[in-house]
């Protein structure tokens, strides 16, 4: 009785009693949601192009934002160590292009997902030789990224914002819409369609497929750059941070391992479901509930809707 | 004529790796994590380990004229990594080892009496080792976990009372953080108060809005921390971040060196920690490091290590190790000691405050003895608050609930001994 009670009455006693508390979660999860979507999307656009999960995406994330802070802690001032990350990152994206993925054209997907895995190691070794192992803050007010809080009383109580967090889901809105009308609207955009669609049949109308991975794979560690930038002014910028870059993956099933909005969608399902569960339904189960509930949904949606909720059905003929 | 020689290659190499393995320098090897989430943390402990032996080779040549031999092993705070660091050493003659981790101990505990080399944990590791004639080769000085949360649980009673208190306990989800529940669940009838659990698992170390929303809703009067590396700073800013009273939380003495609140600086004001070692640059030990190691570039570490929290307590977990190889050396009458010496050592030591002067640590630890019995020592911490730049020292010495402490140590002690068939016991005079 008392476990159904748990289930069925208390949590929902205690949103009516602490409404605050309620809308306090739902905020901090659609902050989470928008971050997690921010590193689904990395992934969805390398999947998009190459048909690869990339498993060394969440690395990107860390070595994004330890290359800005370190760019700025050798007195580069913080936009333009933006700038020189970015053309870091260009220049990686061309290297991956012309050391893995040119040899690797047309071989299995288990290939060029274990050629990711090693890029991910390779990374974690050189940031960690170059950077050292040790947390880093992140350089948010110095890049003008406004900080400080303020509370929105509320039925006898109070929600409370960070204009960071706020800075965060606005930009992410601007980073998706951006990237939306970029992969509608511009030749680049469709020839990353077509490749997605057919490699063979979008390199025999002429689309470079070299020239399309490399803009992917740069356009991926701009992503990561954002995403480095807002995860890291929330806590620390240390190599802890990839780990949360997993938390993707959940984000992917459930979104669909194609689709842009369905990263964006997956991300606050995964966000607000958690923290929402994770308080009210938590302490039935000793709490730390919130590391597998994403994961649990995930499976759901493996068992019922494997392709997500707005990802390319995959029809095969025999 | 080529196999003679590679016989004879073999065969020289042979010796000299033998004679290096049994003569010569005292090996302390050190198990450290300078990458991994635990990095900032575990950096500062190698640093103040590894400074305050090559002191000791610089300024004295060694312990009575030996040199010491300290080798770091790279663990990343992962047992796996740790039992094979161990391995490693094994036929090497390494004087102790120093885990500075409670997975990687629990993982090496059973193997300590086969290999005859102790472990020393200083201030984590097994809590039970404290027991000396059920653990006759682990010892974790100066203090354990156990005893340290009733010491803090003692400052929440001399500032509240701890009847009718909600404490919330906020841990790393490992045998680390889950070492002192059974404190809690002893002690919260016994004294009137509730508590409540929030694990954080190693992953979600850096993204805990959910437990602090938590918190918000089980609204405790005290909150407790066991947390190391990126857990700390990121449970100070969500308790910010949450509007949680930080001068009504309190970390262990793990979580809560500059590291941790250092980059928070003056929106971190008021939080508190346990601690057992005083901060500054002021002793003539720490003293003496800066003048034979960091100054002459030496180390691995800044000119920002010396002084801090973890540093300090590092410097004083070598110290230890030094005067235990000194005392075995002046008990066997052997310069070049074994690991079975190391262990007399350990339970014969004098470091009373006479010792500790010349050693140049008076007033930054408290005095501690040798014991066959007592493997913990005196188990006192005390409570040092963040001033927004610095911690400051807020309390005297806080003696743990000894009878209670001593009573629950006896009893682990005892329950891991029946859990492991054959487990070696001594019996003290």
């Amino acid at each position: 009785m008392d476990l159904l009670t748990g289930i069925f009455i208390t949590p929902f006693a205690e949103m009516i009693g602490l409404p605050d508390l309620f809308f306090q979660a739902l905020w901090d999860g659609f902050v989470s949601g928008t971050l997690y979507g921010l590193i689904a999307l990395g992934f969805v656009l390398i999947f998009k192009a190459s048909g690869v999960f990339n498993f060394a995406q969440p690395i990107l994330v860390v070595l994004a934002a330890l290359a800005l802070i370190s760019f700025y802690k050798m007195g580069v001032p913080a936009w333009i160590s933006v700038v020189l990350v970015l053309i870091m990152f260009y220049g990686l994206a061309w290297l991956i292009e012309r050391l893995i993925l040119r040899k690797l054209v047309n071989t299995d997907g288990n290939i060029l997902f274990m050629s990711t895995v090693a890029l991910s190691f390779i990374i974690i070794g050189a940031a960690q030789w170059i950077f050292g192992g040790r947390p880093s803050s992140m350089i948010h007010k110095e890049l003008g990224i406004p900080t400080g809080s303020f509370e929105w009383p509320m039925f006898g109580g109070g929600v409370y914002f960070d204009l960071l967090d706020i800075s965060a889901a606005v930009v992410a809105v601007i980073l998706i819409v951006c990237l939306g009308l970029f992969f509608s609207r511009t030749k680049i955009g469709r020839g990353l369609r077509a490749v997605a669609d057919d490699h063979q049949a979008a390199l025999s109308v002429g689309i470079s497929l070299n020239q399309i991975w490399v803009i992917v794979w740069f356009v991926a560690g701009v992503v990561a750059l954002v995403t480095g930038i807002f995860w890291g002014a929330r806590s620390d910028v240390s190599f802890a941070l990839q780990i949360i870059g997993f938390k993707a993956l959940p984000v992917l099933i459930i979104g669909g391992f194609t689709s842009v909005p369905g990263a964006i969608v997956g991300g606050l399902m995964i966000g607000i479901g958690e923290k929402i569960f994770e308080i009210y339904w938590g302490p039935l189960l000793g709490s730390g509930v919130e590391g597998w509930f994403a994961y649990f949904i995930a499976l759901g949606f493996l068992l019922f809707k494997p392709q997500g909720l707005f990802g390319d059905k995959i029809i095969e003929r025999v | 004529m080529k196999k003679t020689i590679i016989s004879a290659f073999v065969a020289v190499s042979t010796l000299i790796t033998t004679v290096g393995m049994s003569f010569g320098d005292l090996l302390v090897p050190v198990m450290t994590y300078r990458v991994g989430p635990f990095a900032a943390n575990g950096t500062q402990n190698a640093n103040g380990f590894v400074d305050y032996l090559t002191m000791l080779n610089e300024r004295d040549g060694g312990i009575n004229g030996v040199k010491i031999k300290v080798e770091e092993c790279e663990t990343g705070y992962k047992a796996e990594k740790g039992v094979e660091c161990y391995e490693s050493y094994r036929g090497k003659n390494p004087l102790v080892h120093t885990p500075n981790s409670t997975g990687i101990t629990l993982q090496i505990l059973a193997k300590a009496p086969e290999d005859k080399t102790p472990i020393l944990t200083m201030g984590y590791g097994l809590s039970a080792a404290a027991k000396g004639e059920t653990f006759p080769w682990a010892f974790n000085y100066p203090t354990s976990y156990f005893s340290q949360m009733t010491s803090i649980l003692k400052y929440i009673d001399s500032q509240t009372g701890l009847k009718d208190q909600k404490i919330g306990f906020i841990f790393l989800e490992s045998g680390y953080g889950r070492e002192p529940i059974p404190v809690l669940e002893q002690l919260a009838p016994k004294f009137g108060f509730e508590y409540f659990l929030l694990p954080v698992a190693g992953k979600d170390a850096q993204n805990q809005s959910s437990h602090w929303l938590t918190v918000r809703k089980e609204k405790p009067d005290w909150m407790i921390m066991w947390g190391w590396g990126v857990m700390n700073p990121t449970a100070v800013k969500a308790a910010i971040k949450s509007r949680y009273p930080l001068d009504r939380f309190v970390g262990n003495w793990w979580s809560a060196g500059d590291v941790d609140l250092g980059p928070i600086g003056e929106a971190g004001k008021g939080y508190k920690g346990a601690t057992f070692n005083a901060t500054g640059t002021d002793f003539p030990a720490v003293q003496d490091v800066i003048k034979y190691v960091v100054s002459k570039g030496i180390t691995k570490t800044g000119s920002e290590g010396p002084g801090t929290v973890l540093y300090n307590r590092a410097l004083w977990n070598a110290a230890l190790i030094a005067e235990a190889i000194k005392t075995a050396q002046d008990i066997t009458g052997k310069k070049e000691i074994t690991g079975e010496d190391m262990r007399i050592g350990l339970e014969n030591f004098v470091l009373d405050e006479a010792r500790l002067k010349e050693l140049g640590f008076a007033g930054m630890v408290a005095p501690i003895v040798g014991s066959c019995k007592d493997h913990e020592g005196a188990g006192a911490a005390f409570i040092q608050q963040w001033d927004g730049s610095k911690w400051v020292k807020i309390t005297d010495a806080i003696d743990p609930m000894k009878d209670i402490a001593q009573e629950m140590l006896t009893k682990a002690a005892a329950q891991y001994a029946s859990n492991n068939a054959g487990w070696t016991t001594q019996t003290c005079k």
